[in-house]
């Protein structure tokens, strides 16, 4: 059994080592054939970032801002729908089961799929102009999603799908699993159902909520499939994220020193962030004390 | 006791708003994957005037479908199957031995699922080549190369979610069964792994689906041989710009309609291992 562990450890530790070790390397297309020895340059790829205020360092705090509110968005709006699925879809009706699997097809189809599928949509001539915009005249018929700040919300539209519906998975058995005697109580007492919701619903399920911001969160400060699809690799700025940023900068621009020192950066600020979140909102995890 | 008037309200245009966000991107995709290319191009039509069952067929010969499909049917079947395996065997020994290091091991697990995967994407590719300019063995570009990328993000989670699933099935059952003569592996196997079947599928499932759908990784690892699916779709978009929606509607529909009615299927064991923390 030993092996399989040890197994684990070397395929996540040695590209984690690696990775340091990268970081302090001026690692680029000529260097890369033997990156053993590569110049060591010891913390200026960080500098780059960290040690002074340079177009640079500008753009990446500003991509780094836009990857924070594309996480708070799809976090809070996920959180918003699925909880209101699975008050809903806990009352006693016909056919609430069929319900749940249709939210749940959008989690369900492959995440590059979900990502072209609404790209079609955001067309200039395709279903989001012509329902929004023609039939319903909320929005200029015309409206381009793939420029200027109309990308961001695009982005958001399209992760925001196929990410609600874990939400309402997580919480549905949460919401039902809360004891029928207490809510049948405040019935009784007369209790509107928005009062049982802040008294009863809310803090039995508050515990597992947070648990699914956080996996939300993870999820949406790395995702790379949805702006990777919908933009390539030239996202413009108010959807282009840090994942995205760092492939460019690797794979495109050959500066993988700089990528690497960033992706660690990028690792530091979830790691900090996780512990915050955990130990201020006591969130579970899961019992992994014990 | 019946609900308020109000509420009844409230719940129905709720539900309602939430069914058409779910279902109306689907409708058009179902829509676009029956209609001409000429008519997609005009835009979008709540009715269409014509359907044609052609972009199933046109979508095999526009791109190299059916090897795509290959490629990514063979590394995600490969993926699962070892994940799977070498999943049981670790969680088997985290759940029934005490060792030191324990909870650390399953921190240590739980904290690189959070991590982007742009910082594996880099130390990966770095050592493939280094490893085939030292030993001729190909990683970049090879199935084998995004095999065991995959795994090393799928390891993890499987892991994760065995323990909770194996941890269900009581210690003193398995015991129960070694008394009466079992061996250890074959208690394992006929009880522990029977009882956790349901889990151990809806696992499988979960990796064969994210495999299925990688995008980061094949984009760099796999080459013009070994391209699976969500990279290969990009070839739908001809030297001009244009893109052959209908045909790619019906190509995206073809690949999900599989893992959509499975995930469907198995959707309840994924939740209860993903929330069963309390028996770890």
């Amino acid at each position: 059994m030993a092996p399989a562990i040890v197994l684990i450890v070397l395929v996540q530790a040695i590209p984690m080592i690696a990775a340091v070790a990268m970081s302090v390397l001026r690692l680029n297309q000529f260097t890369i054939r033997d990156w053993l020895h590569a110049p060591f340059v010891g913390p200026d790829n960080y500098a780059v970032v960290l040690g002074s205020w340079n177009v640079i360092s500008q753009a990446l705090l500003r991509s780094f801002a836009i990857t924070l509110g594309y996480t708070a968005v799809i976090v809070v709006a996920s959180c918003i729908l699925g909880m209101l699925a699975a008050v809903f879809l806990a009352d006693e009706m016909r056919g609430r089961r069929f319900l749940g699997s249709i939210f749940m097809l959008a989690f369900a189809l492959p995440s590059f799929c979900a990502a072209i599928l609404w790209t079609f949509m955001f067309q200039p001539h395709g279903a989001v102009n012509t329902v929004l915009g023609e039939n319903l005249g909320l929005i200029p018929r015309d409206t381009f999603w793939f420029a200027g700040d109309k990308a961001f919300w695009s982005m958001c539209i399209n992760t925001l799908w196929r990410t609600w519906p874990f939400a309402f998975l997580m919480l549905l058995p949460a919401v039902q699993g809360i004891p029928h005697e207490l809510t049948e109580a405040a019935r009784v007492d007369g209790a509107s159902r928005w009062r049982e919701f802040r008294s009863i619903t809310l803090p039995s399920v508050s515990r597992i909520t947070l648990l699914v911001a956080l996996i939300i969160s993870f999820w949406t400060f790395n995702d790379f499939t949805t702006p990777f699809i919908m933009f390539s690799t030239a996202a413009p700025d108010s959807a282009d994220v840090l994942s995205l940023v760092i492939y460019r900068i690797s794979f495109v621009n050959l500066n993988f020193g700089l990528g690497s020192a960033l992706s660690l950066l990028m690792v530091s600020f979830l790691i900090g962030f996780s512990i915050l979140y955990i130990r201020l909102l006591r969130v579970d995890i899961g019992g992994l004390d014990g | 006791m019946r609900a308020s008037r109000s509420y009844r309200l409230v719940r129905g245009v709720v539900l309602a708003g939430l069914t058409a966000f779910a279902l109306f991107p689907l409708y058009t995709m179902v829509l676009a994957s029956i209609t001409p290319s000429i008519q997609v191009q005009l835009g979008f039509a709540w009715l269409p005037t014509d359907l044609t069952l052609t972009p199933y067929i046109e979508m095999w010969h526009t791109i190299d479908l059916l090897r795509f499909l290959v490629n990514s049917t063979l590394v995600s079947l490969a993926t699962t199957v070892l994940s799977v395996v070498v999943g049981l065997l670790a969680s088997y020994a985290i759940v029934r031995h005490r060792f030191v290091g324990k909870g650390t091991v399953l921190h240590a697990v739980m904290i690189t699922q959070t991590f982007p995967g742009v910082l594996f994407l880099l130390p990966l590719f770095i050592l493939y080549v280094s490893i085939a300019r030292a030993t001729g063995l190909t990683l970049v570009g090879s199935y084998a190369g995004l095999v065991l990328t995959y795994l090393s993000f799928s390891l993890p989670f499987t892991i994760w979610l065995l323990v909770g699933y194996l941890a269900s099935v009581s210690r003193d059952t398995e015991e129960a069964a070694m008394t009466d003569g079992c061996g250890r592996l074959e208690a394992f196997l006929r009880i522990s792994l029977r009882m956790a079947l349901p889990g151990v599928l809806a696992v499988a499932v979960f990796t064969f689906i994210s495999a299925w759908s990688e995008v980061l990784f094949a984009s760099v690892l796999s080459n013009e041989q070994t391209r699976t699916l969500p990279i290969g779709f990009q070839l739908f978009k001809n030297g001009h710009g244009t893109v052959q929606w209908n045909q790619l509607m019906a190509a995206s529909l073809t690949i999900s309609v599989p893992v959509v009615v499975v995930f469907l299927w198995l959707q309840r064991y994924f939740v209860r291992g993903l929330t069963s923390g309390s028996d770890r």
